[in-house]
């Protein structure tokens, strides 16, 4: 006997799947995995190892004791939160710091509004603000950056981030161009988190991932665009109190944002319009946050305070229909 | 530090009893004028807002209640489960009919067994959708679908899919007959029967309307409309419409005369004591069941 | 000819696999019994005017258009009439159908069995409109809707484009190709009976350029003779569904068609290739619509190819001559991959809307697995329509028919583009055809009251 299978039209499919979606934005974060790595040494292994596990182990368990439902971890999902919330992180924070993160992550950031697609916020920044709030010392405690190969042994055990450097220094009243040296920018003096240490990396995965369509281009750019229209327009009128647009840009974890987290599907608009509303408020809520809020990193209150904004946004932008052309 | 915290707890206190007045206030002046009959008859109704009577919940089928019974000081042409009728009853001070108990009846029973499956389906699942598809995997355009449209209208989480059989079954326990899954049901398979004596019902377990060879092929219990039932009922219960019998509830005194000659198997009775091998249904359980 | 054009938004890409385009159409021989549906054209079924035992002849008319939306059906063979009963159609619901046993291939008197061509139009107008009403016009891409009623234009209306659908974005079809490539000269006939029927003074062969070679030739034979003036061929980039009506008819003439409107709105006509040349052969031989090509093709098919059928043959006879049903098949679709239907039987008779026969092997019907949604918004991209098929799934699936209506589910063309799309792999098409279907019985049960 045959055993036809029925099914409603197309019966043909694109081929793209949620589980290859995930896996190529793993891909996409090697290459700042890889280089952190090179930069904090294995303690960025370390870290981002705890926190993947943690991730991974929570949705497991919650769905399979709570929700009762299929199993979803393969799709991959859990392992990016993981790694987006390592590479929030400073590389020498207690194993059980991030372990508490994680459950946060993915428990209440994700679980809790029935999982993948569900979330309304970004679950790895739920879990990063969680952290940053609750360990506000271990969050904001860099460690220098001690690259593997490099030979000169350094001193110190922590440092600041190039941003946080700046926020103290302008706060004490000293002119911005007095407060950067370029030298030390180059000398890896300053510190950041796992993921943040190199523009150039995440660069590399986002556009890989703009590459293989599974971000659209605009969000980044129109993020790191906005940052850069407003810190240059202060920079100009005031460059005493305001530092090189240049260090905001590629100074703290505007890349590792507007190319992993802002792009986040479940947790941005779905139209192009909307999309295009929901970049500019992310990148002036982060540059504000920078130049006048109390934190020197702005970037995940900005995509958590739009997140909120998603499903407004969603139902302002609805796509032109095809024969509702205003003539 | 001292005087912050009295401070709040003054300001906020006083905000608290302002508002609570005011709230207060408003409730009482805006009070909407209720028959409090509405709130009793609606506390005696099983309030799962099945929708089976035809108003938008327990509510507004409690508030037609009362508008009728005050107006016409009657409940004609409202319905409910049996005990939840009398029970709407006493509380407005009238008499119905105790109807008798319903029960949703699934009349097909083409489980993987009876009509293999030819095809299978991926795609949404709505009856509704898969209907207009095809004509279902055993080939038999009468047959559930097991797609569970019903058991997605079901308030009293009384009707499930089998998944080994494939197709739905109603829990008789929960089960009060409001009739919302016979409405969702694309194929029209499920009837709201009495439930019978002793919970004792005698139907045909099969809607099928096509002809007699082709339902040979698709299912092996399928009804193929050779009428041996109708002869054989001594209490004319059983009348064709179409090609199929339909044993009327009313009539029918559980003989189960026809159960024994469908050739077929089309014919169910449900919660009847086993039978003595080999022994024709005796005249004592005929009496006691017309009784 | 023209730059090539489309439509502006959404779409898809799939893979071509037009597997059986240079395969040239055979004329399949004539079976030995035919089972010729009554229900061939959307709306109501003919009526059967035969009965068993009956003689009838190629061409004669056997079941007669019940209704306004229907179409008259004719006998494609001659022969006896074994009986009228039901036969089980491609999704195994019963239909009613007429049985003939064949015996020779007697013709009706008055048709013209010859192949040459006729190009002068000596009917007018109303008779043209009737000639194609009589003899059982529909729309041969698949939606099977009567030609005659396309054709007759309100009064109120006025049309000033014919566009022809020669799109065929649908993967693996080629029927309308290679009509195109061995019929030219009828077929530009045929659109000159269309203008002439609907008084339009330009017609728009509107054609994907992945059928090059044969815009290249239509092209040809239109500038090469003064009689053809005012057709006018137009590619169109490789994008489904560039064959949509109201997608065809934007990138043609760059009108949009209102929501809820029908395309003579704009002032177009759009008639697909097969059914122009259905026209031509009924108006100027006299031959109603008894034959069609049908693609039998896929991927394992050993060889797939374009048959000139009778109406009522049997798909099984198909599928043997392109080399028989290949292992593993699990899927046979009527129809193209994206808007055609799944069948229940691989035995089905071939009807005027049956423009292929695709066979898919289990690996190629592989059930994908199912995830949440993303909230990816691919969906809205590729909805050539501009609707949000993720919201339209999700309130479908919860009975929120108001919602859908306000979210114009209506204006769904059922493409598949979004489902085709879907990362998810939900079944959105499913769920909007749901909602719609339910939807426009509410409102129609409004407009009722």
């Amino acid at each position: 006997m045959n055993n036809y299978l029925i099914s409603g039209s197309p019966h043909v499919h694109g081929g793209e799947s949620t589980k290859k979606i995930m896996y190529s934005v793993i891909i996409a974060l090697m290459p700042a995995y890889f280089f952190s790595i090179y930069y904090f040494g294995f303690d960025a292994a370390r870290v981002t190892f705890i926190s993947v596990a943690a991730c991974v182990l929570t949705e497991w368990l919650i769905q399979k004791f709570l929700i009762k439902g299929p199993c979803t971890i393969a799709d991959g999902s859990a392992i990016i939160t993981g790694i987006l919330l390592a590479f929030n992180l400073p590389s020498n924070i207690p194993a059980w710091m991030i372990i508490v993160g994680s459950i946060v992550a993915i428990g209440i950031g994700k679980m809790s509004f029935g999982g993948l697609g569900n979330n309304p916020f970004n679950p790895a920044l739920v879990g990063r603000v969680f952290m940053l709030i609750s360990f506000p010392v271990a969050m904001t405690t860099w460690p220098t950056p001690n690259p593997i190969f490099s030979n000169t042994v350094i001193d110190a055990v922590t440092g600041p981030t190039l941003l946080g450097h700046i926020k103290e220094g302008l706060s004490q009243g000293i002119a911005a161009n007095d407060l950067i040296i370029y030298e030390d920018i180059k000398g890896f003096i300053y510190s950041g988190s796992i993921g943040e240490i190199s523009s150039i990396a995440i660069i590399i995965g986002g556009l890989f991932l703009i590459f293989r369509k599974v971000i659209d281009w605009q969000t980044p750019v129109i993020i790191i665009a906005t940052v850069a229209a407003i810190s240059t327009t202060c920079w100009l009128i005031d460059p005493v109190q305001f530092v090189n647009p240049l260090i905001h840009i590629f100074g703290g974890g505007l890349m590792l944002g507007a190319f992993f987290m802002a792009t986040d599907m479940a947790t941005s608009p779905m139209t192009m319009k909307g999309k295009v509303i929901f970049s500019i408020g992310v990148g002036a809520l982060t540059i504000i946050i920078r130049l006048w809020g109390a934190y020197p990193e702005g970037m995940s209150f900005a995509i958590l305070i739009m997140n909120a904004f998603v499903p407004l946004i969603n139902k302002a932008c609805k796509p032109q229909r095809f024969g509702k052309l205003v003539k | 530090m001292n005087d912050i915290l009295f401070y709040s707890l003054i300001v906020l206190g006083v905000l608290g009893g302002i508002l609570a007045v005011i709230l207060y206030i408003v409730a009482q002046k805006f009070k909407v004028e209720e028959n409090p009959l509405i709130d009793e008859v609606e506390a005696s109704l099983s309030g799962a807002n099945c929708g089976g009577c035809g108003f938008a919940g327990c509510r507004a089928f409690a508030e037609a209640c009362v508008k009728s019974a005050h107006d016409k000081n009657n409940l004609s042409g409202l319905n409910c489960t049996s005990s939840d009728m009398s029970k709407v009853a006493a509380v407005l001070g009238l008499t119905v009919e105790a109807a008798e108990p319903t029960i949703a009846v699934v009349r097909c029973n083409g489980t993987c067994e009876n009509a293999p499956k030819k095809t299978h389906y991926e795609g949404a699942d709505i009856c509704a959708f898969a209907h207009t598809l095809y004509a279902g995997g055993s080939g038999c355009p009468n047959a559930c679908l097991g797609l569970g449209d019903c058991v997605k209208k079901c308030a009293f989480d009384a009707i499930h899919i089998d998944k080994e059989k494939g197709i739905a079954v109603v829990d008789e326990d929960k089960c009060v007959g409001c009739g919302t899954c016979s409405k969702a049901c694309p194929r029209g398979i499920i009837e709201i029967r009495p439930k019978g004596k002793n919970n004792r019902r005698v139907y045909v377990d099969c809607v099928n309307i096509e002809k007699g060879a082709i339902t040979m092929k698709n299912c092996k219990i399928g009804s193929i409309g050779c009428q041996k039932c109708l002869k054989e009922c001594p209490f004319e219960a059983i009348e064709m419409r179409g090609t199929l019998a339909y044993i009327n509830a009313d009539k029918c005194k559980l003989c189960r005369k026809c159960v024994d000659v469908c050739p077929r198997g089309s014919i169910l009775a449900v919660n009847f004591p086993p039978r003595k091998p080999k022994v024709e249904v005796t005249e004592s359980v005929n009496n006691e069941s017309k009784e | 000819m023209n730059p090539k054009k489309t439509f502006p938004k959404g779409g898809v890409h799939p893979e071509e696999n037009k597997l059986s385009s240079d395969q040239p159409i055979i004329t399949f021989p004539i079976p030995k019994q035919v089972i010729i549906p009554l229900g061939q054209c959307l709306g109501a079924p003919a009526e059967a005017i035969v009965k068993k035992g009956d003689e009838v002849k190629v061409g004669q008319l056997i079941g007669v258009a019940k209704g306004f939306i229907s179409a008259n059906v004719h006998s494609s063979v001659s022969g006896k009439v074994t009986k009228v009963d039901e036969i089980m159609d491609h999704t195994g619901y019963r239909k009613p159908a007429i049985f003939i046993d064949v015996e020779g291939d007697e013709w009706l008197e008055g048709i013209d069995t010859s192949d040459k061509l006729v190009g002068e139009i000596t009917l007018s107008r109303e008779e043209i409109i009737n000639r194609v009403k009589d003899h059982g016009i529909v729309g041969m891409g698949g939606a099977t809707f009567p030609t005659n009623v396309k054709l007759s234009i309100p009064k109120d209306k006025k049309a000033e484009f014919v566009v022809i659908n020669a799109a065929e974005c649908e993967p693996y079809l080629t029927c309308d190709n290679r009509l195109l490539l061995e019929k030219p000269n009828e077929f530009l006939v045929g659109v000159k009976i269309l203008m002439k029927a609907v008084d339009a003074p330009k017609a728009i062969i509107g054609i994907e350029v992945n059928k090059i070679e044969a815009a290249e030739l239509l092209d040809k034979i239109i500038k090469g003779d003064e009689y053809f003036d005012g057709i006018e061929v137009q590619p169109l980039q490789t994008k489904y569904p560039q064959g949509g009506e109201k997608q065809l008819i934007k990138a043609c003439t760059g009108r949009e068609v209102p929501s809820g409107k029908l395309p003579i709105e704009t002032g177009c006509v759009v008639v697909n290739v097969a059914s122009t040349y259905a026209i031509y052969e009924a108006v100027q031989k006299n031959k109603p619509l008894i034959s069609r090509v049908v693609t039998v093709t896929g991927k394992s098919v050993k060889k797939p190819s374009n048959f000139l059928v009778r109406i009522g043959t049997s798909s099984t006879e198909l599928i043997e001559a392109a080399g028989g049903l290949p292992e593993n098949i699990t899927n046979i679709i009527n129809g193209g991959p994206m808007m055609g239907k799944s069948v229940s039987v691989s035995e089905f008779p071939v009807i005027k809307g049956t423009s292929g026969i695709l066979m898919m092997t289990d690996k190629e019907a592989q059930p994908r697995e199912k995830s949440n949604c993303l909230r990816c918004g691919k969906c809205i991209n590729a909805c050539p329509m501009g609707l949000e098929p993720f919201l339209l799934c999700r309130m479908s699936k919860n009975n929120m028919f108001d919602g859908t209506e306000a979210n114009n589910i209506m204006d769904c063309i059922e493409c598949g583009s979004c489902e085709f799309t879907c990362p998810a792999n939900i079944p959105l098409l499913d769920y909007i055809r749901y909602g719609k279907n339910k939807t426009g019985q509410i409102i129609r049960s409004r407009n009722q009251k």
